[in-house]
């Protein structure tokens, strides 16, 4: 774990982000790869066809 | 004078940003790059447009693999000193430029193009791309570096997912003359292009004084191999840990291809049901390829998660020590319990897949956060040589038994017993693994982000 400074004060800001806005940055990146899982798993399928 | 747009310092988050933001950045760079795995798509169709040899067909993926060890090797230090925008950015640039270019030449029907955008540009691009998020991520996620990274490797897991049903759709759309793959690879540099723009777009560094709410760092405790002391990425590959660790990553790399290089022959070889057809067989061998990838995907952030909790010496002693029981349990048991040989070979891909997942935060344990990412990029050299010699070892081993006329489970018993004897070899390497000499501790300050802090303040 890092080791801090002695004179350094860390702060925990309170996060003004709206949540709508994280939620379309995940579904940017989430919607692809469920598209790419959703193949897999037709694929995984043939295993046990 | 205003910080240039990719400057690092025009992407410190202001202070009310979330760093939940930061992982979907990171996701949409490496589940781009990812697609270098599909590779394979492309294979059977250039060798028909373009009428060369497999091998050639093979070049671009081999080559690839190597610029992408060599790039964040030699690019690693300037990612760190630039930022992940400008860094992101650039992979981007490299990435799509390379299908570009790979476009270009289908259509002109050079071969030598091809090679040289997909391979050389695009293996560029794999190598920045893949090293740009890990510091940020170590940095916004401190106390979850495992789960962080993991998140983000496993986006590079996933990204063959993508691309491979994918490029096929477009292949098929398209068809596959060189008129058709060159129209498949300029829509795959245009899309991915607006796709990886959310990750530099989108990418912030944590203010000098962030921290994470509620989170206390916690003071080293005895026996850890996590000083909190910072070590530059020249010094750091002068010691012992920094080899130690390339052994390791290496050889468990190599240990996951001596399944995923042959899993589909493998498969059908152990199981060969009399009475089933030759289809139904690869149709069930193609099922079980993508279990080991599904399997691949999930250790990545799983395991990863997980090291967080136990600690990354526990989680490599497991990766490597379990595995080699694995690998023994499959070697004893050949083909006898079907059940047991896949629980056993998808344990084996999820240890392969965690290794890569965990390295960045067992590195940020030995060395510190500054310079991670360097530090990282030049460990990645392991992977080109296990990516090289794995699948050639692997190969050559399974062709000779072949000749020496031994079938079913026996043609990889050798092969097996041979990965064994790389995952002890590898387990001892991580036993040694102590923390760094304090003489490697850059003496300016004990954290890079305190160094940052207190210059802030000047």
């Amino acid at each position: 774990m890092t080791d801090m400074t002695a004179d350094v004060e860390f702060h925990d800001y309170q996060s003004r982000v709206p949540k709508v806005y994280i939620a379309l940055a995940w579904l940017w990146v989430a919607i692809p790869f469920a598209y790419g899982v959703f193949e897999l798993i037709l694929k995984v399928k043939q295993l046990f066809d | 004078m205003t910080a240039s747009f990719f400057s690092r310092e025009r992407i410190v988050a202001p202070p009310g940003w979330s760093r939940w933001l930061v992982p979907p950045a990171a996701l949409s760079i490496h589940l781009s790059i990812g697609a270098a795995y599909s590779w394979s798509v492309f294979k059977k169709p250039l060798e028909g447009a373009l009428h060369i040899s497999g091998t050639l067909t093979a070049l671009p993926f081999t080559v690839g693999i190597v610029v992408l060890g060599l790039s964040a090797a030699i690019f690693g230090t300037w990612v760190d000193r630039n930022g992940p925008r400008a860094a992101m950015f650039t992979a981007m640039c490299c990435f799509c430029g390379g299908w570009l270019v790979g476009s270009a030449g289908l259509a002109m029907h050079q071969y030598w193009l091809v090679l040289f955008g997909y391979g050389l540009l695009g293996g560029i691009g794999w190598g920045i791309g893949y090293i740009s998020p890990v510091s940020t991520l170590i940095k916004w996620f401190p106390d979850k570096p495992g789960m962080a990274t993991g998140l983000a490797i496993m986006g590079f897991g996933g990204g063959a997912l993508i691309a491979s049903p994918w490029s096929t759709e477009m292949l098929d759309l398209f068809g596959t003359d060189s008129a058709g793959i060159a129209k498949t690879f300029l829509v795959h540099g245009v899309v991915y292009a607006v796709f990886m723009s959310l990750g530099w777009l989108l990418v912030r560094v944590p203010r000098p004084d962030w921290k994470p709410h509620g989170w206390i760092a916690a003071p080293p405790t005895a026996g850890s191999i996590a000083t909190g002391g910072q070590v530059s990425a020249n010094n750091a590959i002068k010691t012992p840990q920094f080899w130690l660790l390339w052994v390791v990553l290496c050889f468990n790399v190599t240990a996951g291809i001596g399944i995923l290089e042959k899993a589909s022959p493998i498969y059908q070889d152990f199981f060969p049901a009399a009475g089933i057809a030759a289809a139904a067989l690869a149709a069930a061998a193609a099922g079980y390829v993508a279990m080991l990838s599904l399997a691949n995907m999930l250790g990545r952030i799983g395991w990863s998660s997980l090291s967080d909790k136990i600690g990354r010496k526990n989680a490599y002693r497991m990766y490597l020590g379990v595995g080699a029981l694995l690998y023994l349990t499959i070697t004893l048991m050949q083909n006898s319990n079907k059940v047991m040989f896949l629980i056993c070979t998808l344990l084996i891909l999820s240890f392969y897949g965690a290794g890569f997942a965990t390295v960045p935060a067992y590195l940020r344990d030995l060395f510190g956060t500054y310079q991670v990412g360097a530090i990282h990029g030049r460990l990645l050299t392991a992977w080109s040589v296990a990516g090289i010699l794995g699948p050639i070892m692997v190969n050559a081993i399974a062709d000779s038994e072949k000749a020496a006329g031994k079938s079913g489970p026996e043609l990889y018993t050798l092969s097996f017993s041979i990965m064994i004897g790389l995952l002890l070899v590898a387990l001892v390497c991580n036993e040694l693994l102590k923390p760094a000499d304090e003489k490697w501790h850059e003496p300016s300050a004990s954290d890079d982000r305190a160094k940052e802090f207190q210059e802030s303040r000047r």
